[in-house]
């Protein structure tokens, strides 16, 4: 097996894993760029999954065919946004510790995604889902030499749907004046208050964006991974993504790369089993790799992290 | 200024956050077409209904008044232990190494394996400390990525070195088990061990450690102002260390429960116990005092336990009483909000 064809095997994967993470990923840097930690974003991703299965079922039902899935994209993005609104009135308005809160979203989620599941399925897991994204050929790009193979053929949509995204977010938060107002609210909200700036109205916004975000992450593993949704459906993606949030130091192309390079280790421990040199490597060191190279980074051995300044504290006005 | 304030409302806050927790639990079963009558009937039956019953509850509630501790011992120095999870695991899986490989009389080896696996939690909590004391790495991520490390790791260790049929370890020798077939009689042969003796010695030393000794006080100097501890000579570097190690002890001895008294064995995880997870909850409702925390940790071992009847005889999910407990935490943590609405309702008057 020559270079090229571990390659072939290993970046495809890569990029499937990775495309849930990325999204998960920009919706925390929303919510976390304007101050407002968000653990709960395991939560937000298990509630959007389980949104994608059943109404990916449902649209298969009627009659939308391949547009199914698509249509539960929306749904979830509805879902993690309205899902979001409980860690954002806790957090924000009822000055609530956010950490505490966004573990108590991550525990509804769970609750709530199986409890409804088995209400309305009697079952503790969905239907399977038929109409999966398929794979497909990009036009044109897949026809580049080398690069067009590895990259753009048998690909999935939705993960070029991902690496779009977190470009757009990145233009959102760093070109345009609401991608200011939501920056300097997460580094000094006193400063942008006395600017002006809703200081709250601005961190609600961020916090729910963040959970459309995650939200859709969630869908598109059902939709392209999973295919169905059950209790171990989301089991540290969503923690993975906070990973890749912060390994990419709170920037949304930044955590593109590092959602990317947590997908290749994920992928690595599926497809490590065909590649020579990987088949010796117990699994487990492959599985740890995404944890242990986040706590690396938070140390400063792969460069210094700094989180937005004001995050994880509740703003209050006139106290200083 | 506020009507209710103090120790009263100290213990008005849980109180209504459960009671709320409940009545909105309740207004969703009744959405979605159960009888929250026949259902909360059920809970209270699978709670207090017979010995099997209570027996199984303190049983439940055992590991999670250990893992409350440990998350309460870490919030007076100022520090969010989430990472029990991950030491509850490596304590499990150390308790049980030393409760298979060694001989010794029942003395020596019992305390030795609770032992062993408190120092395996302390070890995997005191990283984090570490990190956070020397390189001001947020201890909320590096626990939360501790977790995962630990679950695939004893995993892997389970798999490579100590595996038996039925993908878990070898059942621990006599020796090392806290099993009581006195307690298992007592409550129509429910799986009661001696777990809850240990957990409420935890709760006393917790008490002790933290009231009575200098470096009790030093902690909570230290979790209630860092800059102010440092100028009075208090090193905050190594308060947050041993917080963290203390923590991770209590985590550790709460895997034991798992490991020598409910199972006598430690399987291959495929997802976490949960019980980790839970212990963030009995410590907020506890108010991270020792008795609240054994208080707490009753009413929701309670709650998991009554959960199973509620779930074969009304019907309802047993998913409804995470729920519950996800909205008792986010009251807890919303405490505003309790205080706006006592002080309205007291007064009719603004905060």
């Amino acid at each position: 097996m020559d270079f090229f064809d571990i390659l072939a095997l290993i970046v495809p994967a890569a990029i499937v894993s990775a495309a849930p993470l990325i999204l998960t990923a920009l919706g925390g840097v929303f919510s976390e760029r304007s101050g407002v930690v968000n653990i709960g974003l395991e939560g937000l991703m298990m509630f959007g999954a389980f949104l994608g299965a059943i109404f990916t079922h449902y649209g298969e039902q009627w009659g939308l065919g391949a547009a199914s899935p698509w249509m539960s994209f929306a749904v979830a993005i509805v879902g993690g946004a309205l899902f979001a609104v409980p860690h954002a009135v806790a957090s924000i308005s009822l000055k609530a510790d956010q950490v505490v809160s966004g573990v108590a979203l991550n525990f509804l989620a769970a609750g709530l995604s199986i409890f409804l599941t088995k209400k309305l399925f009697d079952a503790g897991q969905t239907p399977d889902i038929q109409e999966r994204i398929g794979k497909g050929d990009i036009p044109v790009l897949s026809k580049i030499p080398v690069i067009g193979d590895l990259f753009f053929s048998n690909a999935y949509s939705t993960s070029f749907v991902a690496i779009f995204l977190a470009f757009v977010v990145w233009y959102i938060i760093y070109k345009t004046p609401f991608g200011l107002r939501l920056r300097s609210v997460g580094e000094h909200p006193m400063a942008a208050d006395t600017m002006g700036i809703n200081v709250n109205k601005t961190r609600y916004i961020s916090v729910i964006i963040g959970g459309a975000f995650a939200g859709l992450g969630g869908a598109i593993y059902v939709a392209s991974i999973a295919g169905n949704f059950t209790q171990s459906t989301i089991s540290g993606q969503g923690f993975m993504a906070l990973a890749a949030m912060i390994f990419g130091k709170w920037h949304p192309l930044g955590a593109m790369g590092a959602a990317l390079f947590f997908g290749l280790a994920q992928s690595l421990s599926i497809t490590g089993e065909q590649i020579p040199l990987l088949k010796d490597i117990p699994d487990v060191y492959l599985l740890i790799a995404p944890y242990v190279l986040t706590i690396l980074a938070l140390a400063g051995f792969v460069g210094r992290a700094d989180a937005p300044k004001a995050s994880g504290q509740p703003y209050e006005k006139g106290k200083r | 200024m506020n009507v209710i304030k103090g120790r009263l409302f100290h213990m008005l806050v849980p109180a209504i956050s459960v009671l709320l927790g409940l009545l909105i639990g309740g207004i969703i079963m009744l959405v979605s077409d159960y009888d929250p009558i026949k259902a909360y009937s059920a809970l209270i039956e699978g709670i207090f209904g017979n010995g099997y019953n209570m027996g199984e509850t303190i049983r439940a509630a055992s590991p999670l008044i250990l893992s409350g501790l440990a998350v309460a011992f870490a919030f007076r120095t100022g520090l969010f232990n989430i990472g029990v999870e991950g030491q509850l695991l490596v304590g499990w899986l150390a308790s049980v190494y030393v409760g298979i490989n060694f001989d010794l009389p029942k003395i020596i080896h019992l305390p030795l394996a609770v032992i062993a696996g408190a120092l395996a939690g302390a070890i995997w909590g005191v990283l984090p400390g570490i990190l956070k004391a020397r390189f001001k790495v947020h201890e909320v991520i590096t626990t939360i990525m501790m977790n995962y490390i630990a679950l695939y790791v004893t995993n892997a260790i389970i798999r490579a070195y100590m595996l038996a049929p039925g993908e878990r370890t070898k059942d621990i020798k006599e020796s090392a088990s806290l099993a009581s077939p006195w307690l298992q009689q007592l409550t129509d042969f429910s799986r009661l061990h001696y777990g809850i003796v240990v957990a409420i010695i935890g709760a006393l030393i917790m008490w002790f450690v933290l009231w009575k000794t200098t470096t009790g006080y030093e902690l909570r100097a230290v979790g209630f102002n860092q800059h102010a501890s440092q100028y009075a000579g208090i090193s905050v570097s190594k308060n947050i260390i041993l917080a963290m190690a203390i923590s991770g002890a209590f985590a550790g001895a709460a895997g034991t429960m798992e490991g020598l008294g409910t199972y006598q064995y430690m399987t291959i995880n495929n997802a976490f116990t949960g019980v980790g997870f839970d212990g963030i909850a009995v410590s907020l409702l506890g108010a991270n005092g020792s008795v609240g925390i054994i208080v707490a940790a009753l009413l929701f071992g309670g709650l998991k336990i009554g959960a199973l009847t509620m779930q074969s005889t009304a019907g309802v999910p047993t998913e409804l009483i995470g729920i519950v407990i996800a909205l008792i935490i986010f009251f807890v943590a919303s405490s505003y909000l309790i205080r706006w609405l006592t002080n309205r309702f007291t007064k009719g008057g603004k905060l």
